[in-house]
């Protein structure tokens, strides 16, 4: 029989209760089994009322992000092993509100994402017949790793800020408006602006680089936010300077 | 059960937990980060002693030997020495930082950031060895 590992899971059943509690459960922990696979098996053995988000089980739909022994981690590749001989404390994504025992509500996180138009805006569409717009591959590398992301928000569970000031639009989002905002066939940039340069916008953040640190794809959202500082100061400069120059 | 489009019932009792006010004790990671947050009030406090020496230096070689011997009291010595150390945190930490911040390109590639972070520090070496000789000669 494989070796078995302690689950500590927080619960939180509004019917029933007003405070999170925690519950344990033993697992069998093979060597190939990650967090996840322990949360199937205590809803499918131990207690079929466990809620929890998840679909792909392979780092691509990003719906499983938990908070694993104080870590936000994507329970899909956060292997039980590595936590023996364990206890391993199962908690729902922090800073954001609690809906019942793993899942949080994330509809902030969506209405901020939709708000920084993470898509590519023309001017002026050309017409199908004139073909696809190109692009080198030195131009999609200048945005490719922001557009990795896979909307899990473990960036928005570790950063402080966001914890504290629930306005701020966060690391994805602005990481997102950059993958858009880099792509050469992408005329939107002045458009996300007004939203991006705001006060709960990039200058809401102070650089406290956690949400680079805990993001499984790599996208380090806080360069992203940086980079974009960099950019809006020196085109305020611009537009200070030689006003007749701005666009 | 009601009319309402609410979904559920119960909705809206979700639990939503309060930043503690010392989360910055929770991890050193955030811990590091005050630090640095922190040592721009000692960056400031450099700003002011510097000014202040400006001033005694204009006003003749009375105000600047007083000057100096307040400077040399225990207390305003430990208050630079810690000053010193953060700046110099603040310092390695921003040019540790740079790189994510800029991005340069070179010949169409994009140039490393340990080379970003290494030519800050050359930069740093070079005011420094610049002012050391300002004193020095």
């Amino acid at each position: 029989m494989a070796e078995r590992i302690t689950l500590q899971v927080a619960r939180y059943r509004p019917e029933e209760q007003s405070e999170v509690t925690f519950e344990e459960y033993e697992v069998p922990c093979p060597k190939e089994w990650v967090v996840l696979d322990g949360l199937n098996y205590v809803k499918d053995q131990l207690s079929g009322s466990l809620s929890y988000r998840w679909s792909c089980r392979m780092g691509i739909c990003g719906s499983c992000g938990m908070t694993v022994n104080g870590e936000p981690k994507l329970t899909c590749a956060t292997f039980l092993a590595d936590y023996s001989p364990g206890p391993v404390r199962v908690e729902p994504l922090r800073n954001f509100p609690v809906i019942r025992d793993l899942v949080v509500d994330i509809g902030d996180f969506m209405r901020k994402l939709t708000s920084v138009k993470p898509w590519i805006i023309r001017k002026e569409e050309k017409p199908l017949s004139e073909g696809e717009y190109l692009q080198t591959p030195q131009e999609m590398d200048e945005y490719q790793q922001f557009s990795m992301c896979i909307n899990c928000m473990l960036c928005y569970a570790a950063c402080p800020i966001y914890g504290l000031d629930p306005h701020f639009i966060g690391p994805a989002a602005i990481a997102l408006a950059q993958r858009y905002n880099l792509d050469s066939r992408d005329e939107g940039a002045r458009e996300r602006r007004e939203i991006l340069s705001d006060h709960e916008g990039i200058w809401g953040c102070t650089f406290v680089g956690e949400c680079t640190k805990v993001c499984p794809k790599h996208v380090d959202p806080a360069g992203a936010i940086q980079r974009y500082k960099l950019d809006t100061a020196l085109e305020s400069l611009k537009t200070f300077f030689m006003p007749w120059g701005a666009r | 059960m009601s009319q309402s489009p609410s979904y559920t019932e119960y909705h809206p009792r979700w639990i939503r937990t309060r930043v503690s006010t010392y989360w910055w004790l929770k991890r050193w990671s955030y811990f590091a980060f005050i630090l640095r947050e922190v040592s721009s009030i000692f960056v400031a406090w450099f700003v002011v002693y510097l000014l202040l020496l400006v001033r005694a230096v204009s006003q003749g070689d009375s105000a600047y030997q007083q000057f100096l011997s307040w400077s040399g009291q225990p207390v305003v010595l430990v208050l630079n020495i810690v000053t010193l150390s953060f700046v110099i945190v603040h310092a390695i930490t921003w040019f540790n930082l740079a790189p994510q911040a800029m991005v340069v390109h070179m010949r169409g590639k994009r140039v490393p950031g340990s080379l970003i972070a290494a030519s800050n520090y050359f930069a740093w070496a070079v005011v420094s060895a610049l002012v050391v000789w300002l004193v020095l000669e």
